[in-house]
Parts: C-alpha cells; structure tokens; sequence
C-alpha cells in the first residue's frame, strides 16, 4: 500500500505530515464521485436521446426523409412536415446571431481594451450580463408591447419603399420574424458578450504592447492582433450564442407568429421548431405526439451539428494561429 | 396549534375520501353514490365556451349540490374526449359523423345549445368605417389569391375606404376546431375553387396565403388585436367583447350583411324548415335578404345512457333548464337564442336520455 512509503517518516516535531488514512479515504471518495457525477450527466444525455429517439422512430419510420422536406402540418388528415420549421429556426438563429454577434464582440472590445475605466467596465458588464436573468417570458411581452410597435412603422415604411427586395417582401403585421430575431439578439448578447470579454482577457497585456511597439494604431492592434489573438475564445462565444438561439421557445412562441410557411421577408410571420412543439404539445393526440418527438429529434440534431462544426472550426483556428507563432 | 392540527386532517380525510369516488367515476360506475354532490365533466368547443360558463355559473349557484366543469379544448379534442368517455358531456359545433355515433360509447344524443354568427375580424387601424366584402373577394383572400389590402378587387367594393398597402395576414384555428369546419363549410359552399381545388372542409385546414395560427377562439381573437393587416374568423361574441371590426358580408341574395344578433337570427328563421328531426343541420349558405351569411349551431354531446343514473337526471336538468331559461342569456353574451321549434326538438331528445 501507498502509506508504507512514509512510514519512514518522523513526525515529531513538524507541522507538515504525511496524509492520514482520513486524507486517503476522502481524496478516493471526492474522485469516486467526481467520476459519478461525470457518468451521470453522459448517462442523462444518452438518455434523453435513445428516450426522445424511441419515442421518434415509429414518426420516423412513417415519415421517413420526406418530413424534413414537407411543408404540411394537419393533424386531420395525419401529413407532418416540418421544412418551414427548420427554415424558419434556421433563419432567425443566424439574424440573431449576424445581430448580437456584432453587437457582442464590440461591446467586448469596448469592455476590454481600455477605454472605460476598470471598475466602470465591471459596471457595465454586470449590466450586460443581468440581461441573461430576465426570464425569456418577460422577452416575449417585451417584444409584443414595445418592440412590435416600435417596429411597426419602420417595417411598413421599408415594405412600402423597398417591396421589391425579397427581404422586405411584407409589411409587418405584429408577430413575425423580424421582431422575433432581434429579441433572440438580445437574448444571447450576454453570452456573446460576456465570453468574449474574457478570450480578450486572456490575452496577454504584452502582446499588445508589443504591436504599440511595432508602430500601430489602437484599432490596428485591436483588430489584427487582440481579436485573431482571442480568435478561438470569440468563436466559441457565438457558437454558444448560436446554440442558445437554436432553443430558445418561449419568446420565440410568443413573437414568431406561429405560421407554417417559408418565406425571405423580414416581417413575415414564420415558425421555429421549439415553437412548434411549445405550442402544439398541450394538446397533441398520440400521433401528433411522435410526429412532434421526430421534431424534437431533428432540433436536438441540428443543435449537435452546429456545435460539432464550431469545435472544428474552433480547432482550426487555433491550430493555425500556433502555427503561425 | 391545535385547530390548524385539526384542519390538516380534515383536509387530509377529504383527500382520502375522494380518491375512491374519482375511481368510482371512471372505473367503477355501477355503484352509483346513495346521496351527495355530482360532479359533471364536459369539454369541446371554444365557441359556445363564455356561454357555457355563464350557464354553468349560474345554475350551480342554484343547485349546490352538482357540479359541473366545462373546457374548452375545441370542437376537435372535444369529441375526441367524448368518444373516449373521458368527459360526460362534450361540446362541438360540427355535429358528429353517423359513424362517430355508432362507434360512441353509450350512444350519443346531439342537443343543439346555442347559435353563432362566426364574423370575419380585421385589424386596419387606419381605416374608418366599414369594410364590405363580396362573396368572390373574400373566398380569394382565404385562398391566397388577394395579398394585399390596396388590391383593386378590395378598393372598388370600398371606394369610400383608403385602404393601405399591406399584406394581408389570416389568423386561422392551430387546433381542430369547429368553428374552422363551419367556415370551411361556408366557403365550399359558396366558391367551387375552394371546394374543388382548394382545402376543402374540415376541422384543421393548412390555410393557403400568409396564415399565423392561434389556439382557441381567443386565441385568434386576440392574436388578430394584436396584428395589423390581419383578418380572421371568430365567434362574434369574442370580436365583440375585444371591439374589433368586423366586415360586412355578401349573402346569397347579394347583400351586404352587417354581421350581428338581428342579421344572425334572420339568418335561422328563414331556413328553420331545414331542420331535420336529427336536429344535425348545417347552414353552409343560409337564404334570406337580411341573413347574415355565416351561422353555425353548436350542440352539446351526450350519452344516450348514463350508468350512474343520478349523472343522467343532473345533466338533462342542466340541459332542460339551458335550453329554456338559458337561452335568455344568448343575446347578452352575442349568440343566437334557438328558435322555439329547434328548443322543442331538441327537448325531446334530451327527454330521450336515459
């Protein structure tokens, strides 16, 4: 056993010793259940899959393929399809995602290098950060009773200027995917934020002292040096906020119109997956309810995918920064 | 210390004590309860839903003894629930199928309640005055065909309206509704395009044009409040209570119907010879100069035989007593009282129960 090896050891006199058989007894025990609560979460996830998974195959095996492509929901006559929702989830992730991704990293940049004070900067990122303890409800009332009228004007004004762009295709008529998108913006703009600030953080102070060094300007630094430098940390951060757009339901359930179409318009109303089965699962018969578990399925696929390929892409960019070091 | 003590075990008692009596409910209905409170559950259709709670409210309130539940789930989860015999009654504004009343367990009595208009409701907030529709124009906004409120169709049947240049949005049924199959069963009526290459009737629809959709009467209500440009079709009672405009229709003798409790009720009194002794009528295009083009019945669902017998006598007096003194309330709520022949058919067949 281990604790022969000190057997040798006189303890007399010191206020170091050796560790007691305690000692033994609670570092296995910490690590026993380290591990166990490790193989737990793995076990959860596995069984959340193989659960939603069974409860999708016999939907699967009636719909197969042809689900993702169909653009039909009628419980009556037993057509499921869910194209519009993947587009329309598809969609407003990535407006999302183009709106708090710029606004994230620059309120980061802004945060990090040096142009607040430190304990302002502290200030402000508590702020940005209480942004993700509103309750995704209180989002969705927010959007309805302030933002939609907000918008509303700007919409119309753009539909009925610009209506031959696609984009602006319709007029806004309240719920829709514009309105829908920006709320979702703001919603992951504390974790963009946030874990942005800190790959900015990570990066040595010396480094940008060594591009002053080498004769550049603040923003050269900023967007040459820093932001490659914290490159991996920033794509992480809209992975995440990728991820957490993807979703995202409740808000979503309230401001994306419920509409089972596809359409490019900003202000048309659409439908995203985890709306669609956060509005049709109170009340879903038994074969709605596995057309609905092959949605459910399909959502958590997509949410694998999109973080599968942003640790790739992840990986790439930092190999090809160490290399370049 | 001591009363707390005391309640915490009369309450612990009473929740004892009703377990075996919900058991009995369901699973052991043959020992019918020697006295005591009757509990009645029903659920369906959101349409005649605030009337049913007035009813049930009110005639509770004179009977203490018996209670009766209501959801609204809709016509299609309704029947369903019915044909389950999860529910004592149910409520649907289309009748039910012959087949579905053969494969009713217990046999299956329809008792028509109450009558609605079902009313197109817009949201154009600019727009002063009322909006008329045609036959034609409205069929096309509901297939898809008019997409924006400017459309010439639209403007020359309203040359006094400015109407803007928006999209227009249907707000539609997301559950299987009843008040979807009567509007459905309007329009085939009146357009061949929908009855032949549109969507046809029935109780879910995957509406053609820009559609959102919303749970409930309510639900379209208040998601048509909510949103510009939009128009869908809601019991008149609900667009009412929340002031939205709704358009005045052309009938089938070509004129344009303020919809509403008169134009509702002509709409019944001129086509009451149509009532068949199964009380299961359809009014898909109701004749008459002053009939408001769209009205449904709506009827209640009930067994032919209860098992427990003290159910059977509560809920044809709870019947009875809405199809006399309720029918009182209709007007208030915005239904259409029954007329006096379709209330003496149907309480015959509610004398029928058993």
């Amino acid at each position: 056993m281990a604790s022969h090896h000190f057997d040798h050891v006189d303890r007399s006199g010191s206020v170091s010793g050796p560790p007691s058989a305690g000692d033994y007894a609670f570092d296995r025990g910490f690590r026993g259940i380290a591990w166990l609560s490790a193989a737990f979460i793995l076990a959860l996830v596995v069984y959340i899959v193989i659960e939603i998974g069974g409860k999708a195959l016999p939907a699967f095996s009636e719909y197969g393929f042809g689900f993702l492509t169909s653009t039909t929901w009628n419980v009556q006559t037993g057509q499921f399809g869910i194209l519009p929702e993947i587009w329309g989830t598809l969609y407003s992730s990535l407006l999302a995602l183009i709106i708090g991704g710029v606004f994230g990293v620059a309120i980061a940049i802004f945060l990090t290098q040096d142009f607040l004070h430190g304990h302002l900067a502290a200030v402000f990122r508590t702020i940005i950060e209480l942004l993700a303890a509103i309750p995704s409800v209180v989002y969705g009332l927010w959007g309805i009773y302030v933002l939609i009228p907000l918008l509303r004007p700007l919409a119309n004004w753009l539909h009925g200027e610009f209506g031959f762009i696609p984009f602006f295709g319709t007029s806004l008529s309240g719920p829709g995917l514009g309105p829908a998108a920006l709320v979702l913006a703001i919603m992951i703009l504390p974790t963009v934020a946030s874990i942005s600030v800190d790959a900015l953080h990570q990066v040595p102070y010396k480094v940008k002292e060594a591009a002053y060094g080498m004769g550049t300007t603040r923003w050269e630094a900023i967007l040459k040096v820093m932001l490659p430098t914290a490159g991996s940390g920033i794509l992480a951060a809209l992975v995440l906020g990728f991820g957490r757009a993807l979703g995202e339901t409740m808000a979503l359930a309230m401001l994306i119109g419920n509409s089972n179409q596809i359409s490019l318009s900003l202000f048309s109303p659409a439908n995203t997956l985890a709306a669609l089965l956060a509005s049709s699962f109170p009340e879903a018969g038994p074969v709605e309810v596995r057309a609905l578990m092959y949605a459910a399925l399909v959502l958590l696929a997509i949410t694998l995918i999109v973080n599968a390929i942003g640790l790739a892409v992840m990986k790439f960019a930092t190999r090809k920064f160490e290399a370049e070091r | 210390m001591a009363t707390r003590f005391l309640l915490a075990a009369i309450a612990t008692l009473g929740f004892v004590g009703l377990i075996p009596a919900v058991q009995a409910q369901t699973a052991a209905p043959a020992a019918p309860v020697a006295s005591g409170p009757v509990a009645l559950r029903g659920a369906g259709a959101t349409f005649p839903a605030p009337l049913y709670q007035k009813w049930i409210d009110i005639y509770t309130k004179a009977n203490p003894s018996l209670a009766i539940e209501y959801q609204a789930v809709g016509s299609g989860e309704g029947v369903k629930r019915f044909l389950e015999n999860s529910v004592d009654f149910g409520g649907s504004d289309a009748a039910l199928s012959d087949e579905q009343i053969a494969k009713a367990p217990g046999g299956a009595t329809l008792v028509p309640a109450t009558a609605g208009a079902i009313v197109l409701a817009y949201n154009l907030p600019d727009v002063k005055g009322a909006l008329k529709l045609s036959r034609e124009v409205y069929a096309d906004i509901f297939l898809g065909r008019i997409r924006n409120w400017n459309d010439p169709k639209i403007q020359t049947l309203n040359p006094d309206l400015k109407l803007p240049n928006q999209t227009i949005t249907l707000v539609a049924r997301q559950d299987s509704s009843g008040t979807t199959y009567a509007m459905t069963n309007h329009l085939s009526a009146i357009s061949a395009t929908w009855r032949n290459q549109g969507p046809g009737v029935g109780k879910v629809i995957d509406w053609p044009g820009i559609s959102m959709v919303a749970p409930g009467n309510e639900g379209v209500a208040g998601r048509i409040k909510r949103s510009w440009g939009s128009i869908g079709y809601v019991e008149y009672g609900f667009a009412k209570r929340l002031g939205l405009p709704m358009v005045h229709l052309e009938n089938k003798a070509g004129r344009y119907i303020e919809p509403g409790l008169n134009s509702g009720q002509a709409a019944l009194a001129a086509n009451i010879s149509q009532i068949p002794g199964n009380l299961r009528v359809f009014l898909p295009d109701p004749e008459g100069d002053d009939s408001y083009p769209i009205v449904t019945f709506t009827w209640l669902l009930l067994h032919d035989r209860y098992p427990n017998p003290q159910k059977s006598t509560a809920l044809k007096g709870f019947v009875n007593w809405a199809l006399i003194e309720g029918q009182s309330y209709s007007s208030d709520m915005g239904y259409i009282p029954l007329p006096a022949d379709v209330v003496a058919l149907a309480r015959v067949a509610v004398d029928r129960v058993q």
